[in-house]
């Protein structure tokens, strides 16, 4: 019974960094209709930089602000440089071309840090709460990952429905050229939706490097993740993004435990096929028409 | 001259074999002038070609994504390896038995894929790749789980006599199964099954409307770009000797897929260049990192960042891949200066 309140609660912990991760992919591919690829390496890089700032000053939510400020920064850039000019482009190109960006960003951390893993601090105790004398895996850590990841889901909720720019966001998505007609500055409002998506991964890799320790390719498998679990929910739904993270993060847990951790990926794949083969479009997907 | 060139331009098949005969005799003769480790990237590149030309049928004519190409590798190194290694198979046998099991590998992938589109076609092949490697896992006893299964290394024939290197006969191997791949894909696309490939791709609904089984025609493309990349997993397997999980990782499959990109989607050309890039930039990168002096840190690095720069540029300013700018350098030739035929050639992908 512990093992199962223990698998529970690590695959919720673990499912609420992949839904942030699915959350960054869902707000690029709302504004641009890209799959980043390139979230893994630019979580990474801002990550790095929340552990320099953090070695140096010695104060953990300094670095925490630093990572966000600079992901912020990262996804505006990365979407003005090297995106805009593939956003006509065929799809094809922009897949090849985040690729591109993600190796880039490997080699050039593996040049200023180095590839061995180091450790990154986290923010509160490690150590599992203690029930009626048994210690349980979960930690206070975990709980300020999953409170931080669904406070993030609802503000961005909110954003989206009650805000002005959310409204000019979702026009410039849904349809550039009316929305550019009526005045809103489609550019920018793809431009804001990376830096978003950029603030939203790197929090999810502050969240997630205490447990996989930092390296240039350490938040790979938290990047697949996170793509299977947008695709699961949906990649046009943000709610679908928060439940597909969730549902994967603890059917894998439940997998690794019972069954051995070799079989997750086969896992994954069986739960993404039974789920599209029912929803092609993903749990959240809206019907669609078609248009001859 | 005339009598020869009429037969050539009416059969695409007496055009594809006239093809496959030069570029065979081409390979051969290039592959004895050549060192033993040029013949070994000759091998290499002739089985990134097999799955690449499968790949850009897919991609380029079918309009699918796949980021999976690499599992169906594997199924193909895997078949071959335990043929050869435990049956005792001989070759050929053994190459064609890993052509069809990944071809039969590939009709269910291929049914559920005809269902998916764009993104969701990419996540769910994705899985694939990093789902299946991990059944060598699971299976020690059968797979030889992490370590893999190794075969003997295939024997040249004594008519080429005893000093025959093993490389090159690797090389002719290999650039066998390519020509044959070749041979296949060129009379495919050209047939009618290609063109409805390419209705099917340039709009689903017309193609649907008149008459297509679209559903059907997707799960066929994927079928066969399965089967190709199966026969590039098992000459994988012959020329490395080995099928391990650790030779189909993700990126594996990511590269493929930059490859046929980056060589021009679509067409079997495009194909061929992909194939040389993927064999050769990895050479360009490393000596040109090497050539500086740099810290260990940053040369290991630096082959890395290569890459991803060549990718990104590529993608800007090439949006169509080395083939689509060839061609429409080829095009600025032939007609200097007449008003709207700069920009790019009409890209395929969908």
């Amino acid at each position: 019974m512990t093992k199962f309140l223990d698998l529970t609660l690590s695959g919720i912990s673990i499912g609420a960094v992949y839904a942030a991760v699915a959350l960054a992919l869902v707000l690029i591919w709302r504004a641009t209709r890209i799959v980043n690829f390139a979230q893994g390496a630019m979580l990474m890089i801002t990550t790095f930089i929340a552990s320099a700032v953090i070695s140096s000053t010695g104060s953990y939510w300094l670095g925490f602000a630093v990572a966000l400020a600079a992901g912020l920064v990262f996804g505006a850039a990365v979407e003005r440089i090297v995106v805009r000019p593939v956003e006509n482009a065929p799809p094809l190109n922009a897949v090849i071309l985040t690729l591109g960006l993600y190796t880039l960003l490997v080699a050039v951390a593996g040049m200023i840090w180095g590839n061995t893993p180091r450790s990154f601090p986290a923010a509160f105790s490690l150590r599992g709460y203690e029930i009626g004398g048994t210690r349980l895996l979960f930690t206070p850590n975990d709980t300020f990952t999953v409170l931080v990841v669904v406070g993030v889901a609802v503000i961005l909720a909110l954003l989206f429905r009650l805000t002005s720019l959310g409204l000019q966001m979702r026009a410039a998505a849904f349809a550039p050229e009316v929305a550019r007609m009526l005045g809103v500055r489609v550019g920018s409002m793809l431009t804001i939706g990376w830096a978003l998506a950029a603030v939203v991964g790197a929090l999810a890799g502050v969240l997630v490097a205490p447990s996989v320790f930092l390296g240039p390719n350490s938040f790979d498998p938290i990047l697949i993740s996170g793509f299977v679990a947008a695709i699961l929910g949906g990649l046009d739904s943000p709610p679908g993004a928060v439940i597909g993270g969730l549902v994967l993060g603890i059917a894998l847990s439940y997998v690794s435990g019972y069954a051995g951790s070799a079989l997750a990926p086969l896992a994954a794949l069986a739960i993404l096929v039974l789920v599209l083969m029912a929803r092609p479009g993903g749990l959240f997907a809206s019907a669609r028409e078609r248009r001859v | 001259m005339a009598r020869l060139q009429r037969p050539l331009r009416r059969s695409t098949i007496l055009r594809s074999l006239a093809i496959v005969v030069a570029v065979g005799v081409l390979l051969a003769l290039v592959s004895v002038g050549v060192s033993a480790y040029n013949d070994l990237q000759l091998a290499t590149g002739a089985y990134y070609f097999a799955v690449l030309a499968g790949l850009t049928v897919l991609a380029g004519q079918g309009g699918q994504i796949s980021l999976g190409q690499g599992a169906f590798m594997a199924v193909g190194a895997y078949t071959t390896a335990l043929l050869i290694g435990n049956e005792g198979w001989a070759l050929v046998p053994a190459l064609v038995a890993a052509v069809v099991v990944t071809a039969v590998v590939g009709i269910p992938v291929g049914a559920a894929a005809s269902r998916l589109r764009g993104p969701y076609l990419a996540g769910a092949t994705l899985a694939f790749a990093v789902g299946l490697p991990a059944l060598a896992d699971k299976f020690p006893a059968l797979l030889g789980g992490e370590n893999g299964l190794t075969i003997n290394p295939p024997v040249p024939p004594a008519a080429l006599g005893a000093t025959f290197p093993l490389e090159r006969w690797e090389a002719w191997i290999a650039a066998a199964g390519a020509l044959v791949v070749l041979f296949a894909l060129y009379n495919l696309t050209g047939s009618g099954v290609g063109r409805t490939l390419r209705a099917v791709r340039d709009d689903e609904i017309a193609a649907s409307l008149c008459g297509l089984n679209v559903g059907r025609l997707q799960a066929l493309a994927f079928v066969v770009s399965a089967a190709c990349a199966g026969l590039a997993g098992a000459l994988l397997a012959v020329v490395l000797q080995l099928a391990q999980p650790g030779a189909f990782p993700l990126q594996l499959s990511l590269s493929l897929l930059t490859g046929v990109v980056l060589g021009g989607l679509g067409s079997l050309i495009g194909a061929a260049w992909g194939a040389a890039l993927l064999t050769l930039l990895p050479n360009w990168t490393n000596d040109l990192a090497h050539s500086f002096s740099l810290s260990t840190k940053v040369s290991a690095n630096l082959p890395l960042a290569i890459y991803g720069i060549v990718l990104i540029v590529a993608m800007i300013v090439w949006p169509s891949g080395l083939q689509g700018g060839l061609r429409v350098l080829a095009e600025r030739l032939r007609a200097p200066r007449r008003p709207g035929t700069q920009g790019r050639t009409p890209s395929s992908a969908a």
